[in-house]
């Protein structure tokens, strides 16, 4: 097996191992109820780390996300709830605003130099500060397109559901994996993460992929955002807290390599799976707190950031130099 | 002895005056902003409570300085000051006296930088990455060691370090300058400070002129793990309580941003432990400003964040300011 793979080969294992092991303790776990759960409850999650993923192979970092899918959520709120504006405009709206705020993020980085994790965690002030200033309540969203969103489902055999937003997280990993596999921009971004250099030398339009690289993850974190509000129907400016920690574990734990260059947006399901995997085991179980999760997570992250090293040593002759370059 | 290398006029000259123009635009808004009084054997007074409660940023700051002048960074010193509060605030609430409780705590903070140090220098873990880690598995760490509740003691003795004062000045900032102090004697006595920059300005050229860059990374993470342990503590101290969600939350930006303020490039090499500790009080005069002037605390959030943005365009290479590298410079010519 080719050492590209590697990575991924160990998410996928993980991800089998896993709920085999769960489905042994639990017999009511192998369902597609709680696929369908496990699915919506972490679509808002899955379609930010879809925009991480890029953000990652590019050798960058947002932590701005979780603050964009607040942002989003209370501006929903307010637009729809008090200022009366369509919901389908005001997602137009929101999903415009959120990528002229990535834009403007990639564009500082691009042209200033700047680190992409300082910037964008100036961002993740200025997006949790902006949706503070709409409001500081909670706001609940009665419109009724709400409650018919809600219902939308395909009945699954077995009794699972999956609902309109789990479609929309399938859907958008679909079509980041053609983004990043079959299209001009994917193949910028792997070249860029790759050695950004060598990327500009050949051609590769540097500032057009990162400005767009970043304005990609912001209006994805968006659209998770309008995902997170139909979910919940409710805007609050505190939700989403740590989204950007959740997104990157689910990148890194699906084998994008942190330095960029290489990755899948497979991955970054698997990702999402095992983390929802965990979640749900730690619900099943019943006597074990939700901060479980946490440590397991962090576990996770460790082995695969360990294995990564491993690997990526492995391909080096120089180990003490490579880390430099 | 030599100027340290951050501290010549023309460097320390923006922060300073920033600092001034913030607490200028404090008592502007609220006349009695410089009114001190002393009740009690302890300092009281606007400007008190900005030392006050700018220590334990001012305390990340300094570890967090040494951790940026080496290039990297440190995103779980919040999750270390929770673990070391709930270690401090567990081992109080079952009896035990300071003697344990202080050296625990402080235990743990150098473990957790040991942990980020192995990570960051031996693994070669890019910093951000390594130091994630803990960050998210810290707070869980934290919530294991609570059990999940929130533990609260009764000891005067710990609550002490949080809300008692030595000859009238607070514990909190008494604390700070004496990290202060043993910082700038461990990195500027020695010629520790200088490897430290010469590590974040180029590691491969420092590792090939006889640097111990593996030393020198593993240390400042343990130093700053450390600085994180005094933290918590102090918090911990100071509310008589442990929460493992919420101590530290979000803290560590506000650690990077005092540094950042503070004029220590996020590109390696330079740093200035003292400006890093201006930077944390020029943060919390704003806070304290925007408080008194009555203006919404939601102001908070996008006022840092746009001085994050005016110091950044100030940094950028892209802008190219040949001062920026030049302290490095004299700092090696007058160490030979």
């Amino acid at each position: 097996m080719s050492r590209r793979f590697m990575p991924l080969a160990a998410t996928l294992a993980v991800l089998i191992a896993g709920t085999l092991f769960c489905a042994l303790q639990f017999p009511n776990f192998a369902s597609t109820r709680v696929l369908g759960n496990l699915l919506t409850d972490n679509a808002f999650v899955g379609i930010a780390a879809v925009g991480m993923t890029f953000v990652i192979l590019s050798g960058g970092i947002d932590l701005s996300v979780g603050s964009v899918i607040a942002f989003t959520t209370v501006f929903l709120a307010v637009a729809i709830e008090q200022l009366g504006i369509p919901p389908f405009l005001a997602f137009a709206l929101v999903l415009a605003i959120a990528g002229l705020f990535g834009a403007a993020m990639g564009a500082l980085i691009h042209w200033f130099r700047l680190p992409p994790f300082i910037v964008t965690l100036a961002g993740m002030f200025l997006a949790r500060g902006a949706s503070f200033l709409l409001t500081t309540d909670s706001i609940p969203v009665n419109h009724p397109l709400y409650g018919e969103l809600g219902d939308v489902a395909i009945r699954m055999a077995g009794g699972g559901r999956l609902s309109l937003v789990a479609m929309v997280m399938l859907a958008v990993f679909a079509a980041g994996m053609v983004l990043a596999h079959l299209t001009r921009f994917g193949a910028n971004v792997y070249a860029i993460g790759g050695n950004r250099v060598s990327a500009e030398l050949m051609g590769v339009p540097i500032a057009r992929t990162t400005v767009g690289i970043y304005m990609l993850s912001s209006t994805l974190a968006g659209l998770a955002g309008i995902v997170f509000s139909l979910y919940t129907s409710a805007g609050y400016s505190l939700a989403a807290t740590g989204v950007e920690l959740d997104t990157i574990a689910a990148v890194v734990i699906g084998g994008t390599l942190l330095t960029g260059g290489q990755g899948y947006v497979f991955g970054t399901f698997i990702g999402i799976l095992i983390q929802g995997l965990i979640q749900t085991y730690i619900t099943f179980d019943g006597t074990l707190s939700s901060w479980w999760t946490k440590i397991a997570v962090g576990v996770l992250l460790f082995a695969f950031i360990v294995l990564q090293r491993v690997l990526i040593l492995g391909w080096s002759a120089r180990p003490a130099t490579v880390a430099r370059v | 002895m030599p100027m340290p290398a951050g501290l010549t006029p023309s460097r320390s000259l923006p922060q300073i005056a920033a600092l001034v123009v913030v607490l200028l635009a404090n008592w502007m808004v609220f006349p009695d902003f410089f009114q001190v009084r002393l009740q009690d054997g302890r300092l009281f007074g606007s400007v008190i409570d900005v030392l006050n409660r700018g220590a334990p940023v001012a305390l990340l700051a300094l570890g967090m300085t040494l951790v940026i002048a080496t290039r990297g960074v440190d995103l779980s010193v919040g999750a270390v000051m929770a673990i070391a509060g709930a270690t401090a605030a567990t081992l109080t609430a079952s009896g035990h006296g300071l003697g344990v409780v202080v050296p625990a705590a402080l235990g743990v903070g150098l473990v957790c930088g040991l942990w980020n140090g192995l990570l960051v220098a031996v693994l070669e873990i890019q910093p951000i990455v390594a130091t994630l880690i803990l960050m998210v598995a810290g707070r869980g760490i934290a919530q294991l060691i609570t059990e999940g509740q929130i533990v609260t003691f009764v000891s005067p003795a710990l609550a002490a370090i949080g809300s008692g004062s030595l000859l009238a000045v607070p514990m909190p900032v008494v604390i700070c300058l004496g990290m202060l102090l043993l910082t700038a004697l461990l990195v500027r006595g020695t010629a520790l400070g200088l490897m430290i920059e010469a590590t974040g300005l180029n590691r491969l050229a420092s590792f090939y002129s006889g640097v111990d860059t593996r030393a020198v990374g593993i240390l400042v993470y343990v130093w700053c793990g450390l600085c994180a342990a005094v933290a918590g503590l102090i918090v911990t101290a100071d509310i008589r309580g442990a929460d493992a969600n919420n101590a530290g939350l979000w803290l560590e930006l506000d650690a990077i941003l005092a540094v950042v303020v503070g004029g220590t490039s996020l590109f390696g090499g330079r740093f200035s432990l003292v400006l890093s500790v201006v930077g944390a009080l020029i943060i919390q005069a704003m806070n304290t400003g925007i408080l008194l002037s009555g203006l919404k605390p939601e102001f908070n959030l996008i006022v840092k964040a746009l001085v994050v943005l005016a110091v950044l365009l100030l940094q950028s290479p892209a802008l190219g300011m040949p001062r920026l590298r030049l302290p490095v410079v004299r700092a090696r010519r007058t160490r030979p």
